[in-house]
């Protein structure tokens, strides 16, 4: 029954396995716990997976190698990909790993747990450490890759919110070196002094777009924490998308859920301050204005309340007048003046008292006088009294003799003067002319020169119209005269 | 008024970060508002806001963008260099 077998060679039959399996296992995954984990000076890697039963070796060339995210030891649990292959040489079979990665999240998620207790029993996510930013960075220091979008989304967003100085110190954010690049640039930046040759910042951005979360490994690493906690400037960490979380993001003064939003933390919005600075200014000048008025508003109000300054004024005037006035009385003209006021009034006093004296005496007087009796005088009166008589008798037949014959010769003197009179004589048909002042009119000439002229007769008198004026002349004389008395 | 160590040269106002001017701006505005100052308080309130908000005016005028990126040698001296993202 063996004699239809196919008989190989040695080689024969390694050969066809090995096309057999790799074949048949050209591109594996294979889950299993990383053991006896060597790196090879060539940069190759030599490890096996394992789990309870079995063990696979596994092989990894160095490029593979530099490609990992994650830091691999002994009892990582892992995926490994790659294919499988055998080495006739030795008669084994190995696996190549191309990726590795670590085993679930469950797992790694336990290990960073772990860590993150360890860390934080340290204190170094105390939220008393945490800082405040600066409001106004002048220096921004970067630690991220210079290449990709979180430097480019970082400094579009700063230009567009404050343009800044921004110092970006260039890391590889995943691989191998990635946690100690990123360890040094954050030291590098915290070392800086004041005035140094490099302007040193006043707030770090730490960052990283997303990714696996083994691309984020770095950013989980224990230096990489440390550096940033113990880091001499306020720090943001902004590693991955907004759900992830590493313990670069716990150490650091504040998280910021993507580059982008780093940024904006990292500087207010100049236009803003700009606006709320001009509303300030508006503020201050009104608040003042507002001020000023209210108070020249009170000093008005108040100054309604004082006295009227010229009543006062008035007041003080009418007091220095009054003071002026007694002050003046002191004069010594107004003292003489006052004396002889003085004087006069005693001079009228003893005036009144004389005469009140005088009439006191004239009074004494007229009462001695009614005393006196003229009997001596009534004795030469008593006897001269019958030749008075005598006398008077013969004085008042004399008297009355005269007044007679006076009269006769007064009536014949009223009769010639009669017969001599005008009156008689106009008795007899003759009129007198007057002129209306009364002036008797005795020629023509005068006549003339009146428009008017009054007859007088011996009964009464008559007014009548010349019809000539003053203004002729003597050469027609007689007829105008004639006509007008008619 | 309170005084609160106000400083009150110009060289210390320069020292002034832009929030500590803003601020002070913010609380003189406020206490001026509030119209409760003396008359000459107020109007040193508003000389020293028109001063601080000159300050603010400045620090807001200077918004250049520069970015450089740095370099270490081997002897860690650091070394800057204009940086482009776009390149």
């Amino acid at each position: 029954m063996a004699t239809n077998l196919t008989e190989y060679t040695v080689s024969e039959i390694s050969g066809a396995l090995k096309r057999t399996v790799e074949n048949t296992f050209g591109l594996i995954k294979v889950r299993g716990e990383v053991s006896g984990f060597k790196r090879a000076a060539s940069g190759h890697a030599y490890f096996c997976l394992k789990d309870q039963q079995s063990r696979l070796d596994a092989v990894s060339w160095r490029g593979s190698v530099q490609r990992w995210r994650l830091a691999v030891e002994d009892g990582l649990e892992v995926i490994a990909t790659g294919r499988l292959t055998t080495y006739p040489g030795r008669s084994t079979y190995q696996m190549v790993v191309e990726q590795l990665e670590p085993a679930g999240a469950g797992a790694i998620m336990a290990m960073l747990e772990e860590r993150r207790r360890r860390l934080a029993a340290e204190g170094l996510f105390e939220q008393a450490r945490k800082r405040p930013l600066p409001f106004l960075p002048r220096v921004i220091g970067v630690v991220t890759s210079p290449t990709g979008a979180v430097i480019r989304d970082i400094l579009h967003r700063l230009s567009d919110r404050f343009p800044r100085h921004v110092l970006l110190w260039p890391v590889l954010v995943q691989g191998e070196q990635a946690a100690q690049q990123i360890t040094d640039a954050i030291n590098g930046f915290s070392a800086m002094q004041p005035g140094g040759p490099v302007p040193r910042p006043d707030l770090l951005i730490v960052a990283r777009g997303g990714g696996s979360i083994e691309d984020l490994m770095p950013f989980n690493e224990e230096m990489v924490v440390r550096a940033i906690a113990a880091s001499s400037i306020p720090t943001i960490c902004a590693v991955g998308h907004e759900t992830d979380t590493s313990l670069a993001d716990h150490a650091a003064d504040r998280r910021a859920p993507t580059p982008t939003a780093a940024a904006e933390m990292a500087v207010p919005v100049r236009l803003e301050l700009i606006e709320r600075v001009a509303v300030l200014e508006g503020r201050i000048r009104s608040a003042t204005v507002g001020q000023l008025q209210r108070r020249r508003t009170e000093l008005e109000r108040s100054a309604r309340g004082l006295p009227d300054p010229r009543m006062l004024l008035g007041l003080a005037t009418q007091r220095l007048d009054d003071l002026s006035e007694r002050l003046r009385l002191r004069r010594p003209a107004d003292v003489l003046r006052a004396k002889a006021e003085r004087l006069e009034m005693l001079g009228r006093r003893l005036h009144e008292l004389v005469s009140t004296l005088l009439r006191t005496e004239q009074r004494h007087l007229e009462r001695t006088g009614a005393r006196l009796v003229p009997t001596h005088i009534l004795a030469l009166v008593g006897r001269a009294e019958p030749m008075l008589a005598d006398r008077g008798q013969r004085l008042e037949r004399a008297t009355r003799r005269r007044i007679t014959d006076g009269q006769a010769r007064l009536d014949t003197l009223g009769k010639l003067l009669d017969s001599l009179g005008y009156r008689q004589v106009l008795a007899r048909g003759y009129a007198l002319v007057r002129a209306p002042s009364g002036e008797v009119v005795s020629d023509v000439a005068a006549a003339r020169a009146e428009s008017r002229l009054n007859l007088v007769f011996h009964d009464g008198e008559i007014a009548v119209t010349t019809g000539g004026r003053a203004r002729r002349s003597g050469a027609e004389e007689d007829e105008p005269v004639q006509g007008s008395l008619l | 008024m309170t005084g609160e160590g106000r400083p009150v040269t110009d060289t210390s106002m320069q020292e002034l970060s832009f929030e500590a001017a803003l601020g002070e701006l913010e609380k003189l505005v406020q206490e001026l508002e509030r119209g409760q100052l003396d008359l000459d308080e107020a109007i040193s309130a508003y000389e020293r806001g028109t001063a601080l908000k000159e300050l603010c005016r400045q620090k807001l005028a200077d918004a250049q963008m520069r970015v450089e990126k740095l370099s270490v040698n081997a002897s860690g001296e650091a070394r800057v260099e204009p940086f482009d993202p776009t390149r």
